[in-house]
């Protein structure tokens, strides 16, 4: 069985959910198995999970406190691993997912490839497992050679497929051990769509000059519908919040489009970044490394080129 | 208040990336190695400011060989007091948890401090690996704390904003940036740091689970497509007609 753990917000499934049920799903086409999804909580519509291919949705009552204490997920994770008689479990490369997956790996002592951009397939001695490394400047094939085998899935590896349809959900028993943590805040955007997991980011650099600059960036980012990012040196003096740096020390993003504005493309913010599907440079510099990395390219002042494209896009998109 | 920080080494940012050429390898000539930048920069400094307020010292654990005591002795310029070495080439984060995981069990440290990933494997593997062999709690992307005589109160970066928890001594956090502010090592420190002890442990016996296949660099780019800056209908009409991602 693939057991995969479903992320939920407040009661409603992330698209990571869904990203890593259609993953658990075409690594048991492989495998030769079934695909049991776990949620903690309640969830809206629990079972639409089995529209990206899960032949059941098990539910676990317990409370938030369970995403937040990793330990508590992992002995959870661990139960159902061994009640469904797991041969593979799936999490996303999430906060939540990499902070069980290395706890799950000791306690259950399986192998585990974090960071998995291809579906799970069948080797000689175990399962073959391919993910991203050096920040996305290459991969690395491992095979799996425990008897149970733990991945976390790269966001936006794979397309989501949710042309199946709903399944039942059940109620799963387990002992719920006690937390050694106690949740004092939380402070998490709602309605917006976190950097890491958008698919369009417009991201600006040092060529903007000051930060009273960037009513130009978001209103490009407003019109395609877009996150906003921005490159260290810009993060760094402070003229944009630190969530938004994108590069080697800062988030590693692929979307499916990156507009690079004003940002020369150091081989550090590359890293970050060079995995993404398309990318478009807009730079007045035509030495800028980033072309090279590029899909399409721009060679302009970007004060004059974002306004414009900016109707562009209006313009399309009415 | 005593602290571990483990560091690691990893490729200078700028490294070109290549492998050997039956691609089981990292190519590691003429590449220039440095203590990985969230150990360095945040676990570290932060580890120094815990032992500002609260006393104690700071440790440093690294598992590698003995070409790694530059990386370790840059530890100590910066402010760790005293650092320890497991004898062994390691060969994956199980190796590297279960090792730093034999030698910490009997030193009592309040807090196991480690950065969020290296800049290399990228796994986020270690930290979570090393808390459930010691059954601690372990915090992850702590990007604030507020360390104070019987608990302290970390902030982790979640996807799309932060959260807060209280957690009791002893715990393992992984440190990701914001942390602490990058410290850089004075003469003094430099100088310091070589009478400072790092003690040489021998290993344990620990097994992997993974057999690596192959290292592969990803498709080159076919080269870049340059549009009028006059034209940028015909940008928009390309993602959205040929790459189709509008």
């Amino acid at each position: 069985m693939v057991l995969v753990y479903a992320e939920h917000q407040d009661g409603r499934f992330k698209k990571a959910a869904f990203e890593a049920t259609t993953f658990a799903r075409k690594s048991a086409e492989a495998l030769g198995s079934g695909v049991t999804a776990v949620v903690f909580g309640d969830v809206e519509e629990a079972g639409a999970l089995g529209e990206s291919g899960a032949d059941k949705v098990l539910k676990v009552d317990v409370g938030s406190i369970a995403e937040a204490d990793n330990a508590m997920a992992c002995d959870i994770l661990h139960q159902i691993a061994e009640k469904v008689n797991a041969r593979l479990v799936v999490l996303n490369h999430s906060s939540f997912g990499k902070s069980v997956a290395g706890r799950l790996a000791v306690k259950s002592n399986s192998g585990l490839v974090s960071g998995v951009v291809e579906p799970v397939s069948s080797g000689n001695n175990g399962y073959i497992a391919k993910k991203s490394v050096f920040s996305g400047k290459a991969y690395a094939t491992y095979e799996i050679e425990s008897d149970m085998g733990i991945v976390t899935l790269m966001r936006n590896a794979i397309p989501v497929d949710r042309s199946g349809s709903a399944v039942e959900v059940e109620n799963v028993d387990v002992d719920v051990p006690d937390s050694r943590l106690e949740i004092i805040s939380s402070d998490v955007k709602k309605g917006e769509v976190p950097l890491p997991e958008a698919e369009l980011v417009v991201s600006a650099g040092r060529g903007m000059k000051d930060p009273s600059n960037w009513d130009i960036i978001e209103e490009l980012a407003d019109a395609l519908g877009a996150a906003t990012a921005c490159s260290r040196p810009v993060a760094d003096a402070d003229w944009r919040p630190h969530h938004e740096h994108v590069g080697q020390t800062g988030v590693a993003i692929r979307p499916n489009l990156y507009i690079a504005i004003g940002i020369s493309g150091a081989i550090q913010h590359l890293a970050g970044v060079n995995n993404s599907k398309v990318i478009v440079v807009i730079n007045k510099d035509p030495e800028a490394p980033f072309f090279k990395a590029a899909d399409y390219g721009v060679c302009a002042d970007l004060f004059d080129v974002v306004p414009r494209l900016t109707e562009a896009v209006k313009k399309f998109k009415s | 208040m005593n602290s571990l920080v483990c560091i690691s080494k990893t490729p200078d940012t700028t490294a070109k990336i290549s492998f050997t050429e039956d691609g089981k390898k990292f190519n590691s000539e003429g590449v220039s190695y440095i203590m990985n930048p969230y150990d360095e920069w945040y676990a570290l400094v932060k580890a120094i400011e815990v032992k500002e307020k609260l006393g104690g010292e700071v440790h440093v654990v690294n598992v590698g060989p003995a070409s790694n005591d530059i990386i370790i002795r840059k530890a100590l310029a910066i402010g760790a007091d005293k650092a320890f070495r497991v004898d062994k080439d390691p060969e994956s984060s199980e190796d590297v948890s279960a090792q730093v995981a034999a030698f910490a069990s009997d030193k009592g440290y309040d807090i196991i401090f480690t950065g969020k990933e290296t800049i290399d494997h990228n796994g986020s593997e270690v930290g979570a690996m090393l808390a459930q062999h010691m059954s601690l709690p372990f915090v992850s992307y702590a990007s604030d704390m507020e360390a104070d005589e019987g608990s302290a109160n970390v902030t982790r970066d979640v996807e799309g904003g932060t959260q807060t928890v209280k957690v009791s001594y002893p715990f393992v956090v992984s440190a990701a940036k914001g942390l602490a502010e990058q410290r850089i090592p004075n003469m003094r420190g430099i100088m310091m740091a070589k009478r400072k002890p790092l003690e040489v442990v021998q290993p344990v016996d620990a097994s992997s689970h993974l057999a690596i296949q192959k290292f592969e660099l990803p498709a080159e780019k076919t080269g870049v497509t340059m549009i009028d800056e006059n034209n940028m209908d015909e940008l928009v009409r390309l993602l959205h007609e040929e790459a189709k991602v509008i």
